[in-house]
């Protein structure tokens, strides 16, 4: 693997990025266009909601456009029909195929309704979307939605926002080794050391929102997660060395002083 | 134009409109603006087809665009 090529490519587009950055959140404006370029996101995260009807607002397709790639999510969808719907909506909206498919099956938990997902995705797949879908961490469904279309699988960390870090990397590195489409960690990061292991599990790129926008300095954090993913991604293809139950010196056994 | 009865973005109120396109005029949005859909009775509407687009009392019209989002 070289050090510096190593694109992503994902339905035909290539990043050389492999963090995608959520949207929502942030302090104001200009820290999340700083956060955003600190990253460096080369796609990024939108919902799809009604648009306000009394008064000005700032259009985000504008704020984005030429800047990054927009995702479209279809976040607080609960069936598989209102996921196609919001889809059908961003695709007209944003011009774009791309779909992060969310169907949730618990408002609090926000955990996936596997069912409803796996109807989604083979609707949006037969209707012509690029479909990400998010998923639980769960080797099944990953190859389920993997058979059905979708361009990569988004199995989540932990919980939405929840900061908990990967609650199963085993399970997570399986995925990753089993995987025929880019795997894409996405939900439950927290810190910078978060999305280093995810990479080094071997997933293809990590899609993250609340921990750099609730961070205390949220340009810093998008940096230290850039690097994180950047340090995690040359690990994973570096081989590390092999867990050992004692010590192994690294200096010279022979010459030391006074043997 | 008379008033038709619509039910735009879950609030239900009379609007002269004929097309979809006169209902976004009367929002006062701006049809060229980028990053807008429209679904008429949960089906979208493209945006080439809302000025021939007609509209009955009793319609359901979602407008939306992209907001923050993870």
């Amino acid at each position: 693997m070289s050090m510096t090529t190593d694109p992503l490519v994902i339905a035909g587009r290539t990043f050389q990025s492999r963090l995608f950055l959520g949207t929502a959140g942030y302090p104001n404006q200009k820290v999340f266009l700083d956060a955003l370029e600190a990253s460096g996101a080369q796609m990024a995260t939108a919902s799809i909601r009604r648009i306000s009807l009394s008064g000005y607002e700032e259009s985000l397709t504008d704020l984005l456009t030429g800047r990054v790639h927009i995702l479209p999510n279809t976040a607080g969808c609960q069936t598989a029909r209102d996921a196609v719907l919001t889809a059908e909506l961003a695709r007209e909206a944003l011009e774009t195929e791309w779909v992060k498919l969310e169907v949730i099956g618990d408002r609090e938990l926000l955990y996936p309704n596997v069912e409803e997902l796996l109807k989604a995705t083979e609707e949006l797949v037969n209707r012509g979307f690029v479909v990400l879908p998010y998923c639980n961490d769960d080797p099944v469904t990953c190859q389920k939605l993997a058979d059905l279309g979708a361009a990569t699988v988004m199995p989540l960390g932990s919980m939405i926002g929840s900061g908990l870090g990967i609650a199963n990397p085993h399970m997570i590195e399986l995925i990753c080794a089993r995987s025929p489409v880019p795997v894409v960690l996405d939900a439950g990061l927290g810190t910078a050391s978060d999305a280093a292991l995810a990479m080094e599990l071997g997933c293809a790129a990590v899609l993250l929102n609340t921990a750099v926008s609730k961070a205390h300095d949220p340009v810093c954090m998008a940096a230290a997660f850039r690097h994180a993913v950047e340090g995690g991604r040359l690990a994973h293809g570096s081989g590390r060395i092999p867990k050992k139950l004692h010590a192994e010196a690294s200096s010279p056994e022979f010459g030391i002083i006074g043997s | 134009m008379n008033a038709l009865e619509l039910k735009v973005n879950g609030a239900a109120e009379a609007v002269a409109a004929v097309t979809i396109a006169d209902l976004i005029g009367a929002k006062g949005l701006d049809l060229t603006q980028k990053g807008i859909a429209v679904a008429l009775n949960g089906a979208v509407v493209p945006r080439r087809a809302w000025g021939e687009t007609r509209l009955a009392a009793g319609d359901a019209v979602e407008i939306i665009t992209a907001k923050q989002g993870g």
